[in-house]
């Protein structure tokens, strides 16, 4: 029992899947069930497409049959047109999956007479819906019945009478409407729609055009309300809800080689994270592109796709120019590990550009993604744009545990470190590359800027391209400051002769003193046979007058006893 | 070759001549209702007095019930109920409501001129 009131109470609206990329995401599973949602907008954004999509989506992959009534397109009109979008109503129609139906109203043929109301209409509906069991029912666009019909009135209560009815039917319905002045609706549909109304806009910034779809009101669920970048291609609908993303990805710990076994050195010795984002910024010519292409061959060579946006170059342009540094992606591209994208974003539009990567990832699923350069998406003003754009990339590059690196240009004067587009704190390991001018010379220098979660290398490294790759050499860092290229090679001369000259140095003062010791050890001998014979002599003459004070005492007793004197004791004790 | 047109003076000359030049047509019309509401009542003894008040004898009326068969209202483009539709003469005509004002229906089948 309880359990079954927890049910009713967690048990949310239910919701018809529209099946259409990105939207039952931002919907929370799609349009309301066995309701009508207005879609509005103005002139060629896509409403009857969306409204198509929802349809033949629902046959397809739901199995759910539905009407669709054409107010403003014939049945033939309709098919030729979305068949471009790769859909198939002639053969969903014959499988009685999907029935188009259209209503023609013609203003000039339409004479009112007195009382009258929609009944036919709401038959034709009805019959639609009973001969194929629909769910769902597109009306396209009903707004032209205020054109046929001049009696406002009676249109308005009939369609309240309309909208009851398709409710009580229990199907989802989608009803197209023009974008009022006002209004969402010119004729204020949203009046009788009032449980789920989605806006499309086409608007055009720079010259770039950008589709762009938001959920006005969802009644009874919750849903995103930011505006939401959409893109109409060969393979229909698709809208892109990368905002909705919430910064819970997992990290990976595993370690990819830069493919520059220096560079990995200077990244604690094992190169970038997997799945981390990566920017190579720097002026022109620097080699953003070659430290590109060597985690290109990198990942390629683990057997890993990569994915390559070449913004600014077409692929056999970079192919032919990254040859010249020994590194052959040609190869790759034909045993399908490598693919290029190349075209300009501006071409189609920011958003668009986005939505066309997003669809490239997720139909190659490359382990690495890279964009050459990212200040591409940088026209005029839109720099807020421009980074809602990295930034959306980069969550949803994150969120797939790709690893994403992307190249800048930065102009030449400002300072290095200023992009256009403030990116850094989006980034994870960030590769300054810049010139370095010394001695009528520019060098590259390469340092690492920053490197989350490990300790990278904090110096400068001369950077130089070969033809076998990037090589990356010490700089000569000394008093005089870092030197490069040929003023680096002449220094390290200069400090090489030295070098050698305080060798000889050295050698000779050792040979000195070695000589020093030797003297002084000669001198020490010769005092010591001095001393030696001297003390000889000394004890020769102790021992000579020893003996002749002997003889001397001898002889005064001598003469004692010869003297006949007496003996004194003073004498004896001295005995 | 150049026929003679007569010269129009003015409006009500038109009508005469609109008049004169269709008098013989047959006329052929179909009132479809959306089951015997009070409107489709009033709709079939509206439009059955104008026709025998302006096209005795060369009239053909069908009342059609749209419940009875569904179908035709795809056929026929029909959305709005009553509707009457003049087949013939050409253009086709759709009036619709319950043919309550009768100056309107006139203008509907061409037999008044337009305002």
């Amino acid at each position: 029992m309880s359990k079954n009131k927890m049910q009713v109470q967690t048990q949310s609206l239910p919701k018809s899947p529209t099946g259409i990329k990105g939207l039952d995401e931002i919907t929370g599973g799609g349009l309301p069930k066995g309701r009508p949602t207005l879609v509005c907008g103005n002139a060629g954004c896509g409403k009857t497409l969306l409204a198509m999509e929802f349809l033949v989506r629902g046959a397809i992959e739901f199995n759910e049959p539905g009407v669709f009534m054409a107010f403003e397109e014939t049945e033939n009109e309709l098919t030729t047109n979305v068949a471009s979008l790769g859909f198939n109503l002639e053969d969903l129609t014959e499988k009685k999956m999907i029935l188009i139906e259209h209503v023609h109203i013609e203003r000039s043929e339409i004479e009112e007479a007195g009382e009258y109301d929609l009944e036919g209409l709401l038959i034709r509906i009805n019959f639609a819906i009973d001969s194929i069991g629909a769910k769902r029912v597109v009306l396209d666009t009903i707004e032209s019945l205020f054109g046929g019909l001049p009696n406002v009135l009676i249109l308005r209560a009939e369609l309240r009478r309309l909208f009851r009815f398709l409710k009580e039917k229990g199907v989802t319905v989608i009803i197209t409407g023009e974008r009022g002045d006002e209004m969402l609706t010119r004729q204020g549909l949203e009046e009788y729609v009032s449980d789920c109304v989605i806006v499309l806009d086409h608007r055009v910034t720079e010259q770039a055009s950008t589709r762009r779809l938001r959920i006005v009101k969802y009644r009874g669920s919750s849903h995103g309300t930011n505006e939401y970048p959409f893109l109409i291609d060969e393979t229909g609908f698709s809208v892109l809800p990368i905002t909705s993303v919430g910064l819970t990805h997992t990290v990976s710990t595993e370690r990819i080689s830069s493919g520059i076994p220096r560079l990995d050195t200077m990244l604690s010795g094992k190169g970038y994270f997997r799945g981390s984002s990566i920017l190579a910024s720097g002026t022109a010519g620097t080699g953003k592109s070659s430290l590109a292409a060597h985690l290109t061959f990198a990942a390629c060579k683990r057997k890993e796709r990569v994915l390559y946006f070449a913004l600014e170059e077409s692929p056999s342009q970079i192919i032919r120019n990254m040859r010249s540094i020994g590194i052959n992606q040609e190869q790759w591209v034909k045993s399908g590990l490598l693919r290029f994208h190349s075209n300009r974003p501006t071409f189609i539009g920011l958003e668009s550009y986005l939505t066309m990567i997003h669809k490239a990832i997720l139909d190659f699923k490359p382990e690495v993604v890279i964009v050459d350069p990212i200040s591409s998406f940088i026209v005029g003003a839109n720099e807020f744009e421009a980074k809602s754009m990295i930034m959306r990339l980069v969550d949803f590059l994150k969120m797939n545990n790709i690893t994403g690196f992307f190249t800048a240009l930065t102009g030449v004067g400002s300072e290095m470190e200023g992009l256009k587009v403030n990116v850094s704190s989006l980034i994870d390991t960030w590769l300054l590359l810049r010139d370095i001018e010394i001695g009528g010379e520019r060098n590259r220098g390469l340092y690492i800027l920053k490197s989350r979660g490990m300790a990278h290398s904090n110096q400068i490294r001369e950077f130089i391209l070969t033809d076998h790759g990037v090589e990356l050499r010490d700089v000569y860092v000394g008093p005089d400051g870092v030197l490069t290229g040929s003023a680096r090679t002449a220094k390290e001369a200069v400090e090489d002769s030295e070098k050698l000259l305080r060798k000889q140095e050295i050698e000779r003062k050792q040979l000195a003193l070695e000589r020093k010791r030797k003297a002084l050890d000669y001198k020490i001998k010769e005092l010591q046979d001095e001393f030696e014979a001297e003390s000889l002599e000394a004890l020769k003459a102790i021992s000579i007058d020893t003996e002749l004070s002997k003889n001397f005492l001898q002889l005064q007793r001598d003469q004692a006893v010869s003297r006949k004197a007496d003996t004194d004791q003073k004498h004896t004790s001295l005995k | 070759m150049k026929k003679k047109i007569p010269e129009i003076v003015n409006s009500t000359d038109q009508f005469e001549l609109t008049v004169e030049g269709s008098g013989s047509e047959k006329y052929v019309l179909r009132l479809y209702i959306a089951g015997m509401t009070p409107k489709s009542v009033h709709a079939i003894s509206n439009i059955k007095k104008i026709c025998e008040e302006y096209l005795n004898g060369r009239y053909d009326l069908e009342v059609i019930d749209l419940y009875q068969t569904p179908q035709l209202a795809k056929g026929e483009q029909i959305i709005a109920a009553p509707t009457l539709i003049k087949k013939l003469p050409f253009p086709l005509r759709r009036i619709i409501g319950d043919m309550s004002s009768t100056e309107r229906v006139l203008v509907g089948l061409d037999l008044r001129e337009r305002k």
